[in-house]
């Protein structure tokens, strides 16, 4: 099967230094799989090359099937990223701004409510402009879009920043329901007692390249999210 | 393309319908630069009536820029420029959705100014048919023009300066067919009728059409390449 996430050498020039210096990534498809490493280090750079975002300037990668260097425009609609901004609009309400992406991705309205509900977003707070809310509550109806707009690929950078426990313990949840349903999640995170267990492989990046990788004992259980929050990121290294 | 034209025409505009950015400032400098330039004229009529057309036009073309920064400047906070990219929109209906949004914006600005042409210089139209087909053409073809060039400068951080220095020197064909085309509309010069002004509306139709043809053909190179 060919791996949702191939990157070969992966070089990323977009300043005078690189950004990523020769990335070498398999992920395969419905896997979880975690970069960490040192601010600076090139996991927000990989998350953004292969959504497209960043420029492949050299070695060879391709995403869901499309080369990173010819395809880029067939992967739009089918990744989803949740990166330190929000993507939002302040001057739209929650709703709108979800229901905008839904409709833009061709998604089903129908999840919206759902989503919503399921991050706590209801009541008053899904019509009240983006720009009022809290940078938790922000990061919440990012992470709603992107369940309602269920992309085959989930970038998520540093997703637990800003959540609170519970909506931690939601994140678990939605990242464990997509997996199972064939979805692939690459997840830059600094945080492994939160992240780790998501996880079935952790890679280390370091001065944009991979040092490290390990397979973790992933506990992604949906129906019993406690379990995520009790499990130390340590004891899993396999 | 068009049900994604539908959608993003609709979110600008309906922004701007909340935050009233273009109806509180850009409104406002346009009428300013009317105001303006009838005390630099005055107090005279005959040089503000002969200005007219041409000034009407700048203040339109200056009131562009500033309509299409605006658009872009929707996409620029929160990553949501990056949010429109990874959407899975048609970029050919993002280009044509943000033309549109800056189109509607800009007729209702145009009617402030036409009504302010016709208080503050004293004109009289004699064309309505030609007034209002110019003004549509002109101002379709400076929102595409403008989006073009917006979606350029808009990953650049001199955006704000780049876009004016890009998008003025090209809009030349509209300020000069548009103030012809008015002069028609207004009876302004020696045997000018309506329809004198025919072959300047012309060439503002074949301005809009060569730059909305243009947009949709790429838009996605140069939104993914900006």
């Amino acid at each position: 099967m060919v791996p949702a996430v191939l990157l070969r050498t992966a070089v990323c020039v977009t300043g005078r230094f690189p950004a990523l210096a020769g990335v070498d990534l398999a992920v395969a498809q419905g896997e979880v799989v975690v970069l960490e490493g040192p601010n600076g280090a090139g996991k927000t750079s990989v998350l953004r090359v292969c959504a497209g975002l960043l420029p492949l300037t050299g070695g060879e990668g391709t995403v869901l099937g499309c080369d990173l260097r010819r395809d880029v425009p067939a992967l739009r609609g089918r990744v989803g990223m949740l990166g330190h901004a929000a993507a939002l609009y302040d001057d739209l309400t929650v709703v709108e701004n979800v229901r905008f992406a839904v409709r833009a991705a061709g998604a089903d309205v129908a999840r919206i409510d759902a989503a919503l509900d399921r991050l706590e977003l209801g009541g008053r707070v899904r019509r009240t402009p983006v720009g009022r809310l809290s940078a938790g509550q922000r990061r919440r109806v990012a992470l709603a879009l992107l369940v309602t707009r269920r992309p085959e690929l989930w970038l998520l950078d540093e997703p637990h920043a800003g959540l609170d426990a519970d909506a931690r313990v939601v994140l678990g949840e939605i990242v464990s329901e997509v997996v199972a349903e064939g979805a692939t999640v690459l997840l830059a995170s600094h945080e492994p007692e939160e992240s780790w267990p998501l996880a079935d492989r952790v890679m280390s990046i370091v001065g944009g390249r991979v040092v490290e990788e390990r397979a973790v004992a992933s506990t992604r259980r949906p129906a019993l999210p406690d379990q995520l929050r009790a499990v130390s990121g340590g004891a899993h290294v396999a | 393309m068009w049900r994604d034209t539908v959608l993003v025409a609709g979110k600008d505009l309906r922004i701007e319908v909340r935050s009233r950015v273009v109806m509180h400032q850009v409104v406002p400098v346009a009428v300013l630069v009317l105001v303006l330039f009838a005390f630099a004229l005055g107090p005279d009529r005959a040089p503000m009536i002969q200005a007219a057309p041409g000034l009407f036009w700048v203040a339109v073309l200056f009131a562009s820029v500033l309509a299409v920064q605006r658009s872009f400047a929707l996409e620029a906070p929160d990553g949501a420029r990056d949010g429109l990219r990874l959407s899975g929109l048609d970029p050919a209906g993002i280009f044509l959705g943000k033309t549109a949004a800056v189109t509607v914006q800009m007729v209702i600005l145009e009617v402030v100014l036409t009504a302010g042409v016709v208080v503050l210089y004293g004109s009289h139209i004699r064309s309505y048919p030609s007034i209002i087909v110019a003004g549509l053409a002109g101002t379709a073809g400076l929102a595409a023009a403008g989006t073009l060039y917006g979606a350029l400068a808009a990953g650049l951080r001199v955006r704000e300066t780049l876009l004016p220095f890009l998008f003025l020197p090209i809009a030349a064909p509209v300020l000069l067919a548009g103030t012809r085309a008015w002069q028609a509309a207004l009876g302004i010069g020696a045997g000018n009728t309506g329809s004198a002004g025919d072959p300047w509306i012309r060439l503002l139709l074949v301005f809009a059409a060569v730059y909305l043809a243009l947009g949709v053909v790429i838009y996605g190179p140069l939104q993914e390449a900006s």
